[in-house]
């Protein structure tokens, strides 16, 4: 009886056929994931079609018909048809990178470069032995930083003047991004505080320096900053611009920091209180850091978005990457140059901002799963 | 709580950085500091440009190196801030530089509401056309409709509005901020007409690849005394700039250059150039400084004609006739107050 | 026993301020607004002496003297003999337009962008991903600069130009700027732009009543068509009637530019461009977290129903993350208006330029001008965040 005698019947399991042509691999993948519909496939011919007619000419222009050595534009035009002349950032690379700072003395922008990588990591290593105790060596780092490049006490004073290229950018941005984030902490606990006068003295800050564009803030550090100071107080024109700075990021901080700690369950609150802790224990212990870890990913945009917005300063005069072109194209060797130059500058910026949003992403993943 | 944060920054910022103390005198401050602040052009060639070695140099600059020289008797020891057409009264009022040597006409309203002190004429200009050949264009007053490359803030913009309405013609303003920009515009066709001062248009047609297929139209629209200048309050300042660049224009007149500036002091007969090189009398310290003030300029830069020649003359890429900036005894408008 | 826990009510001290909780607060606060006031009271009674110092005065006398300069791109009647305050009027102006025009085309490109950013289509997706990837991280001042430069060296001279328009007699494209046809009017135009604006204001009334109508009995007009019929047909009688008042002004060859029409100049355009292709990167970012924020039941549940993918994102996912969409695009849309501010690098002449700009150079009134334009901006700032913030609240209302 168990015994199958009908020949249509199988008598065991049949091998598991492959999928359709079409379905699987580099064919299917394609079907399902460029033609499903005839929208589809239009964008996606028309795509085709744009990275075809882009990606090789710039390719081309950039590495392949490229010159790296010449003295001008015109000996690198009669040795490349349609090649870039990244001849110019040879010569100049180091203007881009230190401005006019003494040649001799590179090494102690250098060093702080490095220095500034070193302070991070307690920062940004969760796991690291003895955390605390380096955090605060790490807090050291921006008074050492600006011994090394100013100079004094022992060390060959640099004049202001002299800062320039990506080395004023990394001054201003990171010193506006340090400075920024505990101010904009400050502010966001007074603009969420129940304190009526504290609370609107912070919205009456936050929201003028968000209303008003940064450039005029500049502006403000140029032109005007003298006169609301004492007689005779004259302080320098990048510390100027790095004091705006830090209170243009501050608001702008102080917005997302509040935004994260609306983002908390009252119930946080209520247990702080219920345990009988104090304002600033309470903050410090459960909701400063619950609140700063919902609000990273806005914390690292605004750090991008400063660091971006350094580029202003060329506006006042001051001699950052892009403020250099302007020399580099009086030069009649290079009269002309300019799209290698702002390709170049174009790329040193990517760079930064692009490992920041990648780091905020990473930061974003990783939290996210801790949640849950 | 939350309004301490600026007293903080600010007093963190004071910590931080050397703090200049109320200034009694802007001399005072210059020796204390040891370095000359002088504010120049970002770049316009002979008067103001970096050489392959970061180094300024030009007309405009040599004549901070000749006051701090005077003041400070090294003519290193200089800080020179680049500013633009629109920063450079700022730098001054706010008292970020000591003195502003970049082409700056001097005006009424310059002199009277922005409260500044011109310091003599260092350089007679006049505002200027250039254009295209190709144009064909023989006379600024065949320019109704054109394009026009100004740079913002400066008298140029104020007397090109005086100039096209005067005769009646329409033009399009492109307004730039500095000369480079100015010239790549010009250059890409964006405007048919570069106007400056004559002297900047000369320098900038030097850079150009085919200087010949650019023409300076022969009008010349407005007077453009150029020179440096201080803020007002503080007259001694004042003088010692003034009487630098007279002592450079009074050296050429008697014939003293870098190379025979010691030997004129010991040897020479007139007495006007003996009081000038510190030989006889005690000029310098009615100024304040010592009495070989101006040897020591004189020798630090040469005399006018001398910087004349070196950045903005014949010889150059610049290639400017001396022109009205000839010596009064050679036919030109150069002409020094008597130095007793 | 005699010293008792409970302090008796008139015995008030001093450390109380500090350590009781119910006058800590006044302390604290009074502290704050005694350090904020001296604070602002020391910058006032600075400024005060230092431009005292100066012998300069504090008036705004000066708006009214004539601002002696031109300006390329001007909206209202100005010439160089108009006060500084007209320049500033036009400055503003040219601020509020480049800002206006940037918010529609950048939420224009990055609504498209945003979507087609999460199209299950990998090419289209990733294109996109490097769109916006290279656009958010390179500076902005950096991108308009190089617009401009790619605008004034790719377009043709204007000599080119006229032998080669974009459409003959009537639209052409230099590297000084876009000439298209512009309006003239002559008297009697007001009639026909009064009812244009009453046939506009009349298809409000009619589709509330065709909608009430439709609710009422059912029935459905056709809505589309009436509309349009409302807008054109009474504005082209009236047209007509008053003579045709508005006319055309083509642009023609002059002898330096082209002549007539109205042209769009390239600071314009290069800032207009620079500033939608940068903000629709951040538009795009905005919609994308709007959409993935809904959830996928929504989606499925849509298609379920047998909604096309096209409709389910128009009618059912793009409704719904509106209302997430709006907080952060408020934020753009300000971010865009004070972008906008950066014009000064191209020669586009808009408040900063000119107000914060020329202004300020030629009358030395930094005080003054820096004050007026920072208000104005704030001013700007605050009503855009106050009529999107209405504009939320309806959005919010609709869907409780």
């Amino acid at each position: 009886m168990s015994e199958n005698t009908f020949a249509y019947v199988a008598t065991s399991e049949k091998p598991q056929l492959p999928p359709p042509q079409g379905t699987t691999g580099a064919v299917g993948w394609a079907r399902e994931n460029l033609f499903s519909s005839p929208l589809n496939t239009i964008l996606t011919l028309i795509s085709v079609f744009v990275v075809f007619s882009t990606v090789p000419g710039i390719f081309n222009w950039a590495f392949v018909n490229s010159v790296w050595n010449a003295n001008s534009l015109d000996e690198c035009r009669a040795l490349t048809e349609n090649g870039a002349c990244w001849a110019v950032i040879r010569e100049r690379y180091h203007q881009f990178l230190f401005g006019f700072y003494p040649t001799e003395l590179y090494w102690r922008p250098i060093l702080a470069f490095v220095l500034l990588f070193v302070a991070l990591v307690p920062a940004l290593w969760d796991g690291m032995p003895k955390r605390g105790a380096a955090l605060m060596a790490s807090m050291t780092y921006p008074f050492v930083a600006f011994w090394l490049i100013w100079g004094g006490f022992g060390l060959e004073p640099v004049s202001s003047t002299k800062l320039g290229g990506l080395l004023l950018t990394m001054i201003i941005g990171v010193s506006g991004i340090s400075f920024s984030l505990p101010i904009g902490i400050v502010l966001a606990l007074s603009r969420s505080s129940n304190l009526p006068i504290v609370k609107s003295l912070a919205v009456i800050f936050i929201e003028f320096i968000r209303g008003v564009p940064l450039i005029t803030l500049l502006f403000v550090a140029h032109v005007l900053l003298n006169y609301f100071l004492p007689k005779g107080v004259n302080f320098d024109i990048v510390l100027r611009v790095v004091i705006m700075v830090t209170l243009f990021a501050s608001a702008y901080m102080a917005e997302v920091i509040r935004g994260g700690l609306a983002a908390l369950p009252k119930g946080q609150y209520e247990a702080a209180d219920a345990l009988g802790l104090s304002y600033w224990q309470s903050m410090r212990l459960i909701i400063l850091p619950q609140a700063l870890k919902i609000s990273i990913p806005g914390i690292v945009n605004t750090f991008i978005g400063l660091f971006k917005d350094t580029t202003l300063v060329l506006i006042i005069g001051l001699m950052d990457p892009l403020g250099l072109v302007a020399p580099t194209l009086a030069d009649q060797r290079w009269n002309g140059i300019f799209v290698e130059l702002y390709a170049f500058i174009a790329f040193m910026f990517f760079i930064f901002c692009f490992a920041m949003s990648r780091y905020s992403m990473y930061l974003e993943r990783k939290l996210h799963t801790g949640h849950r | 709580m939350k309004k301490m944060i600026l007293p903080v920054a600010l007093g963190a910022a004071f910590a931080a950085t050397s703090l200049s103390a109320a200034s009694a005198g802007t001399l005072e401050d210059v020796q204390e500091r040891g370095k000359l602040r002088c504010a120049v052009s970002t770049g316009l060639a002979g008067f103001s440009y970096t050489d392959e070695n970061g180094k300024w140099q030009g007309f405009d600059v040599d004549y901070c190196r000749a006051v701090a020289a005077a003041v400070l008797g090294d003519a290193d020891a200089v800080e020179f801030s680049p500013t633009t057409g629109k920063t450079r009264f700022t730098a001054l009022a706010s008292g970020e530089v000591d003195i502003l040597s970049r082409n700056t006409t001097w005006t009424f309203s310059r002199d009277a509401d922005l409260k500044f002190t011109f310091l003599g004429v260092s350089y007679y200009d006049g505002q200027g056309f250039m254009v295209k050949k190709s144009l064909g264009v023989a006379s600024a007053k065949e320019l109704d409709g054109a394009t026009v490359c100004i740079q913002t803030g400066t008298t140029t913009e104020l007397n090109l509005s005086d100039y096209f309405t005067a005769e009646g013609m329409s033009y399009e303003p492109l307004s730039i901020e500095t000369n480079t920009e100015g010239r790549a515009n010009y250059l890409a066709d964006a405007c048919d007409v570069y106007t400056t001062d004559a002297s900047g248009l000369a320098a900038s047609r030097a850079t150009f690849e085919n200087a010949d297929d650019h023409i300076v139209l022969p009008e010349i629209i407005s007077k453009e005394p150029l020179g440096p200048l201080v803020r007002h309050g503080d007259d001694q300042w004042a003088d010692i700039g003034r009487w630098v660049l007279n002592a450079l224009k009074i050296a050429e007149e008697k014939g003293i250059t870098a190379a025979n500036a010691d030997e004129m002091a010991a040897n020479s007969k007139d007495p006007e150039v003996l009081r000038l090189l510190g030989a006889s009398g005690e000029m310098g310290a009615s100024v304040g400084l010592g009495n070989d003030f101006a040897l020591v300029a004189i020798k630090a830069v040469g005399n006018y004609g001398e910087v004349f020649e070196r950045h903005l003359g014949t010889q150059t890429k610049v290639n400017l006739a001396r022109g009205l900036n000839a010596m009064w005894t050679e036919g030109g408008l150069q002409y020094a107050p008597p130095f007793r | 026993m005699s010293t008792s826990t409970v302090p008796a009510d008139n015995s008030f001290q001093l450390s109380q301020l500090w350590r009781d909780a119910r006058y800590r607060s006044y302390t604290i606060q009074i502290i704050a607004l005694v350090v904020a006031l001296s604070v602002v009271m020391m910058l006032i009674s600075n400024a005060v002496e230092n431009l005292e110092a100066l012998g300069k005065d504090f008036n705004f006398g000066f708006l009214y003297e004539p601002a002696g300069y031109d300006i390329g791109q001007v909206l209202v009647n100005y010439t160089s003999a108009s006060g500084h305050w007209k320049a500033a009027l036009v400055g503003l102006l040219n601020t509020l337009l480049v800002a206006f025009l940037a918010c529609v085309t950048a939420t224009i490109i990055g609504v498209f962008v945003g979507v087609l950013r999460l199209s299950n289509n990998w090419v289209v997706s990733r294109l996109m991903a490097v769109y916006i990837e290279g656009v958010r991280n390179v500076p902005l001042l950096l991108q308009i600069l190089a617009w401009y430069a790619v605008f004034i060296h790719v377009f043709p001279t204007p000599k080119q130009a006229v032998k080669a328009p974009v459409i003959e007699g009537a639209v052409y494209a230099t590297n000084r700027g876009f000439y298209i046809p512009g309006l003239t009017f002559d008297g009697g135009y007001q009639i026909v732009v009064a009812v244009l604006l009453a046939s506009i204001a009349g298809i409000f009334v009619f589709r509330r009543w065709a909608r009430q109508r439709q609710e009422a009995t059912g029935q459905i007009l056709p809505v589309g068509y009436i509309t349009l019929g409302i807008l054109i047909v009474p504005s082209v009688l009236a047209y007509f009637a008053a003579g045709m008042p508005i006319g055309l002004d083509y642009p023609v060859a002059g002898r330096f530019n082209l002549k007539g029409g109205l042209k769009v100049g390239t600071p314009l355009i290069a800032l207009w461009f620079a500033l939608s292709i940068y903000s629709a990167a951040f538009v795009a970012e905005i919609v994308r977290a709007g959409i993935m924020a809904i959830s996928k039941g929504q989606t499925e549940a849509a298609y379920a129903l047998g909604l096309r993918p096209r409709r389910t994102m128009s009618l059912v996912v793009l409704p719904q993350s509106l209302r997430i969409i709006i907080p952060p695009m408020i934020s753009n849309y300000l971010n865009i208006t004070k972008n906008s501010s950066l014009a000064i690098a191209v020669g586009y002449m808009d408040l900063t330029g000119t107000l914060g700009g020329i202004t300020l150079n030629q009358t030395g009134r930094e005080m003054e001008c820096m004050l007026l334009l920072m208000a104005t901006y704030l001013l700007i700032s605050l009503s855009i965040s106050a009529v999107m913030n209405v504009y939320n609240e309806s959005v919010k209302l609709k869907g409780r």
